[in-house]
């Protein structure tokens, strides 16, 4: 960047800048400090945690664990909790799309081969993969009824005797 | 609009003098909204480095789900003792830059130099530290895909593991090389006296981008090497 | 005020004054200028010379399907042919079309700024365009690619040719779309004029800013995919090889992730552009403006809940399919919001039938259309049957083509007076309208009908029985590329011949009207203050 002459430009001034200068947000030492500790203990206790082993557990305390060092890093070091909520919503919603993303990948990965299984259990007939036509049900039912009632019948007539 | 505390300027006299070579755009109203929409696009771009990376990371929880016991045998190759330095190191680089960046805002050029190339070194221990890491793996054939040639491997499957191990750290990795450049740059500007309390944009943004490379190492290194 | 339109400028007028146009003179000022203007016109050239060559591979192609068997080319060359018509015009044209070329020129006007939020990125946008083109290129020449524009794996994975090349292309394309989404979203929030509320805005940039919202958060995974790919191929990565433990159907998750939404990247601008474009000439408000607002932001969003529709067969499970047919119905909701709004818009309005209206009407005709067979195909077990055939071909052309394309034309026609100074002439600007309308039904109409009856897409070579349905799109090609040649010519002569344009030729309320046709560098002399809405015609209709 070239070195630039004082503001006052003659004649049609081309340049911005009428407003406010930018203030900047100054955090004290202390916050600093106080994250970079907590950001080493975590660590420690996250590799210390792994030394265990908590079965399913495990990848759950080592998200929680990074996710509570990530949110100081982002909420102090990059200045969000001092920010536009803009710009941490910004950050949170790519968070969400990724969810999405992981989350339906991982229901489509993890379901493979299930509709084999019930498929086994209920084979389709390929001659009549809706099943029989309406037509025959009934003719079947009509039949099946008839013959109950000639049943029927029989036994009352049977028992009149 | 977005400050809330006092510059800690010196008197008003002397701040038209600092960072001489800055202007504002002549489509702006003011500076402030000039640093504000910088930011804004810095923080846009970062959304965008996370669904990048995040695409690695489903991958890696896909192929966990499938071959969940290869991914534990695998990641007992890695060496946590190496990777939990690894994070120290970058936790520390992130403190250093973000020092770097308040000694912007507070005037202080010649820490603002120091602890840009603070940062420097912590991300350049961290190549290191990496570096010896592949160099193990090279060694023992622990390497992606059709050239795994590791004959202990108690799975087949442990190749996919490392297959997303190096995709990951990776390009992590080069991301940490383009951070090295950036502030290298930042350094280099910030020594021929660029930044002030007035203008220090630059600084903050390479700030931002820095801790984002640290963010994705503190989900990076649970999951892959202490987990699995 | 009953005047038909266009509005001419004075009598005898002739185009004088310093605008951006010749304000620098010498191709080094327009290759390193930061006005988002002569960008646009930039992207606008390079856009329509991409769309040139992506149809003439699209000709090339039908040509080939004129009869059975070999007329043209081998099967090789013929899949070639096919995948560079679809990866030139999918990445090339359509995606960085409407945002690059019109997009970048209004929307800092119509927001009453003097530029876009960070003019060097947008230079430094259009530099990454031509050079991922510039690769692409090298690919095309260097390997050749036949994968499909999709490059599914196993075989995009394994064959020979320049696919490392034309991965590398895309993912430098995506950073262009990106960088420009990001320069947009920006802008819309930090540099609008006073007064310039987000409900005072012209519909267009509603939608621009919703495409933007696609293009940050989706084209990322566009490009790990890449990169997956690539190192499939240079490293045996082996994530997507069922004989190294990995699977091929990740690798469709990964790319439909993306390209679902990005459908929603190419036709988001158009629905914005057929807003603005059907209110100004048929002279009436917007109808439900909030609705329409809101829409472009939900089909944003909810476009990424719906990508496995795309991986029905390809032996996504069965579950997961059953969600993602049930999730892509609530898609099709926000679009039919916007057609029956755009209808009542129209109803009681003074229509006037210009060049931008008739391709306007053309889009509300074929967007519903493409839209419909759109939820025939998401519908699971219609798809079972219909996935891979002309059917899916002829839905995506009228979407793409049938709604995009023509938004587009509406578009450039509408604002081609603001960027050049000149009207194009109406008869033949009807004219190229009415040919490629014929055209465009002619060649995909009964792509439906084949598809339905079971012709395959991508194939070389087919049964007799399609023989008469595919000559007819083919020479229904032929008129829809005659269409496109009188429109070149027409927008061609007149950037010299075409009458002085006035101002405001349409009667145009947006800020864009209110500078000079083409205007100054800086836009605006002073910021204006907005005091209206967008659409707030004064003496409306008379009284029929």
């Amino acid at each position: 960047m070239s070195s630039h002459a004082s503001p006052a430009a003659s004649g049609h001034d081309a340049h911005g800048g009428h407003g406010a200068d930018h203030v900047p947000h100054v955090l004290d030492l202390k916050w600093y400090f106080g994250v970079w500790i907590m950001l080493m203990v975590f660590t420690v206790i996250t590799v210390a945690v792994s030394y265990v082993d908590f079965g399913v557990l495990n990848l759950v305390i080592a998200v929680v664990v990074a996710t509570m060092k990530a949110t100081m890093v982002s909420l102090i070091f990059m200045h969000l909790a001092f920010d536009h909520k803009f710009n941490g919503i910004a950050f949170l919603s790519s968070l969400v799309f990724l969810a999405i993303f992981i989350g339906f990948a991982m229901t489509d990965m993890n379901s493979r081969g299930i509709a084999e299984g019930i498929e086994g259990e209920h084979p389709v007939k390929l001659d009549e993969p809706f099943g029989p036509l309406r037509s025959e049900r009934d003719r079947e039912l009509r039949a099946r009824l008839k013959a109950e009632k000639a049943a029927g019948h029989a036994e009352g007539a049977a028992a009149h005797h | 609009m977005s400050s809330h505390a006092p510059a800690h300027d010196s008197p008003a006299g002397n701040a038209q003098d600092r960072s001489p070579q800055f202007h504002v755009g002549h489509h702006w109203d003011s500076a402030d909204a000039q640093f504000d929409a910088g930011k804004t696009g810095v923080w846009l771009f970062l959304v965008t480095e996370i669904l990048f990376f995040g695409g690695l990371f489903c991958a890696f929880f896909v192929f966990r789900s499938w071959y969940l016991e290869a991914f534990v045998s695998a990641h007992h190759h890695l060496d946590k003792v190496m990777g939990g330095v690894n994070t120290i190191v970058l936790i520390c680089s992130s403190l250093s830059m973000a020092l770097a960046v308040r000694a912007a805002q507070t005037n202080n050029k010649n820490q603002t130099v120091l602890l840009s190339v603070v940062t420097i070194g912590f991300a350049l221990m961290f190549l290191v530290i990496k570096y010896f890491e592949y160099a193990h793996k090279f060694h023992d054939g622990l390497l992606p895909g059709r050239y795994f040639t590791y004959a202990k491997a108690v799975f087949p499957d442990e190749r996919i593991f490392f297959g997303i191990y190096f995709m990951m750290t990776g390009i992590h990795g080069l991301h940490v090389l383009i951070g090295i450049g950036l502030i290298g740059w930042i350094a280099w500007r910030a020594q021929k006296g660029h930044f002030s309390s007035r203008y220090y944009a630059p600084v903050e943004n390479v700030g931002l981008y820095w801790h984002l490379v640290d963010l994705i190492w503190i989900y990076l290194f649970p999951l892959l090497y202490l987990v699995g | 005020m009953a005047e038909s339109l266009p509005i001419s400028a004075p009598h005898g007028a002739t185009p004088s004054g310093t605008n951006y146009l010749n304000a620098e003179k010498g191709i080094l000022s327009w290759l390193t200028t930061v006005d988002h203007k002569r960008i646009g016109v930039m992207y606008l050239v390079s856009t329509l010379i991409a769309f040139g060559a992506g149809g003439f591979f699209a000709l090339l192609v039908r040509l080939e399907l004129i009869a059975v068997g070999q007329q043209i080319m081998t099967n090789k060359q013929y899949n070639q042919a096919f995948t560079l018509h679809g990866a030139i015009m999918v990445f090339l044209f359509i995606i960085p079309s409407i945002p690059g070329a019109l997009a970048n020129f209004v929307l800092p006007i119509m927001v009453g700024a003097k530029d876009v939020a960070f003019p060097r990125l947008n230079l430094m946008s259009l530099y990454i365009y031509w050079l991922g083109a510039i690769i692409c290129l090298g690919a095309i020449v260097g390997g050749g690619i036949d994968t499909g524009w999709t490059f599914y794996t196993p075989y995009s994975s394994t064959v020979d040719g320049g696919v490392v090349a034309m991965t590398m292309g895309v993912f430098v394309l995506g950073f262009s779309s990106i960088l420009t989404g990001l320069n947009f979203i920006v802008t819309l929030h930090k540099l609008r004029a006073p007064g310039q509320d987000w409900f005072r805005l012209p519909l267009f940039l509603w939608a621009t800013y919703a495409t933007s919202i696609i293009q940050v958060l989706a084209t990322p995974v566009l490009a790990i995919t890449m990169l997956l790919l690539a190192a499939e191929r240079l490293f045996g990565l082996g994530i997507f090889d069922p004989a190294l433990g990995g699977d091929p159907v990740l690798f469709q998750h990964f790319f439909w992730f993306y390209s679902h939404p990005a459908v929603y990247i190419m036709i988001l601008p158009g629905m914005g552009i057929i807003s603005d474009v059907l209110s100004v000439h048929a002279r009436r408000k917007i109808f439900g403006y909030r609705a329409i607002a809101y829409s472009s932001v939900a089909l944003a969003l909810l476009s990424f809940l719906v990508w496995g529709h795309h991986m029905f067969v390809a032996g996504q499970s069965e579950l997961a399919s059953t969600i993602f047919s049930f999730l892509t119905f609530f898609v099709a909701i926000p679009s039919g919001v916007k057609v029956f709004n755009w209808l009542s818009t129209m109803w009681g309005g003074s229509i006037s039938y210009t060049t931008p209206m008739l391709f306007t009407l053309s889009f509300l005709f074929l967007f519903t259309i493409g839209g419909l067979t759109g939820v025939f195909l998401g519908m699971l077990s219609v798809d079972v049957h219909l996935h891979d055939t002309y059917f899916v071909i002829a839905h995506f052309h009228y979407v793409m083509m049938g709604g995009t394309v023509m938004a587009f034309l509406a578009g450039l026609h509408h604002w081609y007076p603001k960027m050049f100074g000149r009207m194009y002439n109406e008869t033949l600007g009807r004219i190229s309208c009415l040919l490629v309308f014929i055209g465009f039904n002619a060649t995909f109409f009964i792509q439906f009908i084949m598809g339905s009856r079971g012709m395959p897409r991508r194939y070389y070579n087919y049964l007799d029985q399609y023989q008469s349905m595919h000559a007819f799109s083919t020479v229904g090609s032929w008129i829809l590329g005659l269409g496109f040649l009188v429109m070149l010519y027409n927008l061609l002569t007149s950037l010299t011949k075409g009458a002085v344009a006035p101002a405001n030729p349409w009667g145009g309320v947006s800020l864009e009207w209110h500078t000079p046709s083409p205007p100054p560098t800086e836009n605006f002399h002073d910021t204006p203050t907005v005091n209206n809405g967008p659409y707030d015609y004064d003496t409306l209709r008379s009284a029929k």
